[in-house]
């Protein structure tokens, strides 16, 4: 217990603390002026754009693959489930670098779709598309034990009901992932508005462009403006707090439910 | 939030002897096809593409990118920090899910949001506020300068960003695992007479040895991986304070692109190594459960 | 609705769980599926819902063949032993869903599920969740949803199993009335064989997977058609006798040898009501010490142990009990009134165990 406390402070409380309390030398007024200026706000704006896109992609196709993972047979089905936590397991560097080159004007995919319009690297759909690519475990990975646990006398009962098999996923199943839906999506937000290193190198990184904010953070910190970079960091801190306890919220609120 | 390392999927349903209730084999196809696709085009192709690129010079222009000496030093110092950061998290791990599973105490709720802390938190804020703490103009700034002690821009200023980062790991997967397990098994123990440290040996961590094994695996490769809060803290010193990741963003920068890749590729293989191991321990898991399940099975009907 | 099974067969893999099962459900009646676990009386209800295809035979609703019709389109209410309520819909919702699907025009959906809300018992919690209900309501509400669209038969899959036992009781009273008052063909699956007596028209006896006998609770134990039937419904004394001396004999008892040899064995059963004992020790043939009383209300259950260590199950009013004096530990004599034969010789042959023979003047021996 002691040793877990003391362990905790060194490593997380302490260095926390001090963030913040740097961060309230800072007057009120030059705090508003950094965290709020035109090009922190075009960051935030990218930011958390592209992660509620990506997110939402990975919603849709997240519950696609939750439920052919489940549900179907078919051959190489193992082989896609240890795949799907690829995102996690490769270093955010590699992806980015990969996932650059693959969709660049001489990539593998980026020779057919350059010439069709589709920019996909140095631009902002790369960063959806590194967002994307990153959180896509969350979703795939909430759902999956909901979907596994789904009782399918539910289903069953829908059919005696008269319900065919859209209507049923429809009133029957869908009502009942929402929750883990919501929960993944939130997770899967949380990771992309935090993610750095893949963005790093799909993005042209022009300030007031295609800047994240960690990028913005990371400018200030090479000027050694510490303050200033905490000043947004504290934003980001922020963020990050409302998405944890509004998963939190969300996770007590599915098992609500529950018998 | 993690429930332990997650089930196989459950037994499918054989279409042959119901219908009704199950979708119209061209639907299932399509889906099964777009699933499929999505993750071809969007995991496999990227992977092999790093695979691609890192040889596109051919064999011999591989290994020696691999042997430069600035990349040999960044490997290096990436598996001393793994060394480092794992073991001591996963030490921390399994107190702090053992606290948080078997006892009451105040703060046990903040206890826990803080080790997901990490998580949510962006790792460019992580070793921000590290340098905050110890850089040059932080707070322990002049007082570690008096002891000629560095930290930011050299090796322990990395080991400590990357134990902010791995240290929910195993304590994340772990405590489910426990909370679950209930404490029957160790009062058991009690009443038989071991004392706290054999009960927490030979019955409360071969219970949990799965999702320990599984938190390990992924909290080195987060050590490993990890890019955004090392860069932070590392100040990019090639040959002394570049982790591998680190190597890779330099070596990009300065259009090496068999160099960028070929450092890719340890990592990428790093990566399926971690997956490989990670579809291991769930197959032994549920081959464990699966044995256990047997002394509670009553004869089912079909 | 009359339903027919004809030779159903259904294997899953290389197990087999229903064979050649052939009957036939009549309109209106109220007919229970019972037997043990894996015996494969769920398998035939699912079959009829449509939830599961036969792998051979045929499956007739009013003469018609239904093996290929889907399950939505079969009109068939089905209630499942875990109730299965849609968690994340109210009471209403949940018995209005048939009713939606079939878009029912609102005024008369709203219409039914409060007149089957208040025929169950359940107004006033329209708008509560499953999670919010206690076991019984949970169940009711099951079974009003499952009547709401009005199927022309309703199906049970062990629909008292979940519940306690004092509820249980109500429950199966409640399930006459309903059935009384509605007069909805009604096929429900049991293990429980006092359920199935006290609450069906007809039962339907399988055992892995075959059908063993079919017939009223009164012909079940009346006259069973095998051992296992005897057996299982109500209580059942089996002796092994051995035939010695032209007679076969366990122990202190013996009865006639019904044709089989020397030296082979013979199986009989008799119910606790044959057994008659007396306190006046000259009144029987054969005496015994009371092991057991089990106290049951009006009824008394008793064990008697002969001296040779038989246990003998037997009844006997409380008030007969009280006034021949008799308690725990009293040496009564007995005689065994009744019984049938159940198997015969080694090969185990199952003859006429519907038959019950007299033993009341058998003396021989002793």
């Amino acid at each position: 217990m002691g040793y877990s406390i003391v362990y905790l402070s060194l490593v997380v409380l302490i260095p926390l603390a001090g963030l913040l309390i740097r961060v309230t030398a800072m007057s009120w007024a030059d705090f508003v002026r950094v965290a709020f200026s035109d090009r922190a706000l075009a960051a935030y704006r990218l930011t958390f754009g592209a992660s509620f896109l990506a997110a939402t992609i990975n919603a849709v196709l997240g519950t696609l693959l939750a439920w052919v993972l489940t549900r179907y047979r078919f051959p190489g089905r193992k082989i896609l489930d240890a795949l799907v936590d690829f995102p996690f397991a490769l270093p955010t560097a590699v992806a980015g670098l990969t996932l650059a080159n693959l969709f660049s004007q001489t990539g593998w995919l980026g020779q057919f779709l350059v010439p069709l319009g589709i920019h996909l690297a140095y631009t902002t759909g790369g960063i959806v598309l590194a967002l994307t690519f990153v959180s896509l475990p969350f979703v795939v990975r909430t759902l999956q034990p909901v979907l596994e646990e789904f009782e399918v006398e539910l289903e069953e009962a829908a059919a005696t009901l008269g319900a065919g098999r859209w209507c049923t996923f429809r009133r029957v199943v869908f009502p009942a992932l929402l929750p883990a839906l919501m929960t993944g999506f939130a997770l899967a937000f949380a990771r992309a508005v935090g993610e750095y290193g893949s963005v790093l190198f799909i993005s042209s990184n022009k300030p007031y462009v295609s800047e994240i904010t960690p990028q913005v953070i990371m400018g200030w910190l090479d000027q050694f403006e510490y303050a200033n970079a905490m000043a947004v960091a504290v934003v980001m801190l922020s963020a990050s707090f409302a998405i944890l306890i509004t998963i939190n919220l969300l996770e007590r609120w599915a098992s609500r439910f529950q018998r | 939030m993690a429930h332990g390392i997650p089930k196989g999927p459950q037994v499918a349903m054989n279409s042959k002897s119901r219908r009704g209730i199950e979708e119209p084999e061209f639907i299932r196809k399509v889906l099964i096809g777009i699933a499929v696709g999505f993750v071809g085009v969007f995991l496999l192709l990227p992977l092999a593409n790093v695979f691609a690129q890192a040889f596109a010079k051919g064999w011999s222009a591989y290994i020696q990118s691999l042997q430069q000496p600035d990349t040999r030093s960044a490997v290096l110092l990436t598996l001393l920090v793994s060394a480092i950061c794992v073991p001591l998290n996963l030490v921390f791990g399994v107190i702090a899910a053992w606290a948080v599973a078997k006892f009451q105490f105040r703060g046990k709720a903040l206890l826990i949001t803080l080790i997901d802390l990490p998580f949510s938190v962006s790792p460019v804020v992580s070793g921000l506020i590290y340098v905050v703490m110890f850089g040059a103009q932080g707070y322990l700034g002049p007082w570690l300068d008096s002891k000629d002690i560095q930290i930011i821009f050299a090796v322990p200023g990395i080991v400590l960003a990357t134990l902010f980062v791995t240290f929910p790991f195993v304590a994340r997967e772990l405590i489910p695992l426990m909370e679950a397990q209930g404490s029957d098994a160790e009062q058991a123990a009690l009443t038989l007479g071991a004392t706290g440290w054999q009960t927490f040996r030979y019955v409360t961590l071969p219970s949990v040895k799965w999702g320990l094994l599984y938190g390990v695996i992924l909290c080195n490769a987060r050590a490993m991986g990890e890019f955004g809060a090392v860069s932070v803290v590392s100040g990019h010193i090639s040959g002394v304070t570049e982790t591998l990741p680190l190597r890779i963003e330099k070596l990009h920068q300065e259009y090496q692109s068999v160099g960028a890749f070929s450092a890719a590729s340890l990592l990428a293989i790093l990566a399926l190594i971690t997956l490989g191991l990670k579809t291991w321990l769930e197959r032994r898991q549920a081959a464990e459960q699966a044995l256990g399940q047997y002394d509670s099975l009553s004869s089912h009907e079909h | 609705m009359s339903i027919e099974l004809r030779h159903v067969s259904k294997r899953f893999g290389s197990v087999s769980a229903v064979e050649d099962v052939s009957l036939t459900v009549a309109d209106g009646e109220l007919v229970a599926l019972l037997g043990p676990s894996g015996g494969g009386k769920t398998t035939v209800l699912r079959m009829i819902a449509g939830l599961e295809v036969p792998t051979s035979g045929d499956l007739l609703v009013r003469g018609e063949r239904v093996n290929d019709v889907p399950v939505q389109k079969r009109n068939i209410g089905f209630v499942f032993q875990s109730y299965a309520l849609f968690k994340t819909m109210s009471v209403f919702d949940n018995v209005a869903f048939g009713l939606k699907i079939r878009n029912t025009p609102p005024a008369e959906m709203q219409a039914r599920v409060d007149e089957l809300l208040k025929l169950f018992g359940l107004d006033g919690l329209g708008r509560r969740l499953p999670h919010q209900l206690s076991g019984g309501q949970r169940q009711r509400v099951a079974i009003a949803r499952a009547l709401a669209p009005r199927p022309s038969v309703l199906l049970l899959d062990e629909p008292f199993g979940a519940v306690d036992a004092k509820i249980r009781q109500e429950l199966r009273e409640w399930l006459v009335r309903l059935h009384r008052e509605l007069h909805v063909t009604t096929i429900f699956v049991t293990h429980d064989q006092e359920e199935a007596m006290e609450v069906s028209n007809r039962i339907v006896i399988f055992s892995r997977g075959r059908l063993e006998q079919i017939g009223s609770p009164r012909d079940v134990y009346e006259q069973p058609k095998n051992e296992f039937v005897a057996r299982f419904i109500g209580v059942l004394n089996v002796l092994e006798l051995t035939v010695r001396g032209g007679a076969a004999r366990l122990n202190e008892l013996s009865f006639p040898s019904h044709g089989v040899a020397e030296g082979e064995t013979l199986r009989i059963g008799f119910r606790p009501y044959a057994v008659q004992i007396s306190s006046n020790l000259q009144e029987h043939p054969h005496s015994a010490v009371i092991r057991h009383v089990y106290f049951l209300g009006v009824q008394l259950r008793l064990e008697l142990e002969t001296p040779s260590g038989l246990i003998l199950r037997t009844r006997i009013v409380k008030d007969e009990f009280l006034r021949q004096g008799l308690e725990q530990g009293s040496s009564v004599s007995f005689q065994i009134r009744e019984y049938r034969v159940l198997s015969t010789g080694a090969n185990n042959l199952s003859p006429e165990v519907a038959t019950v023979h007299s033993a009341a003047n058998f003396a021989e021996g002793i």
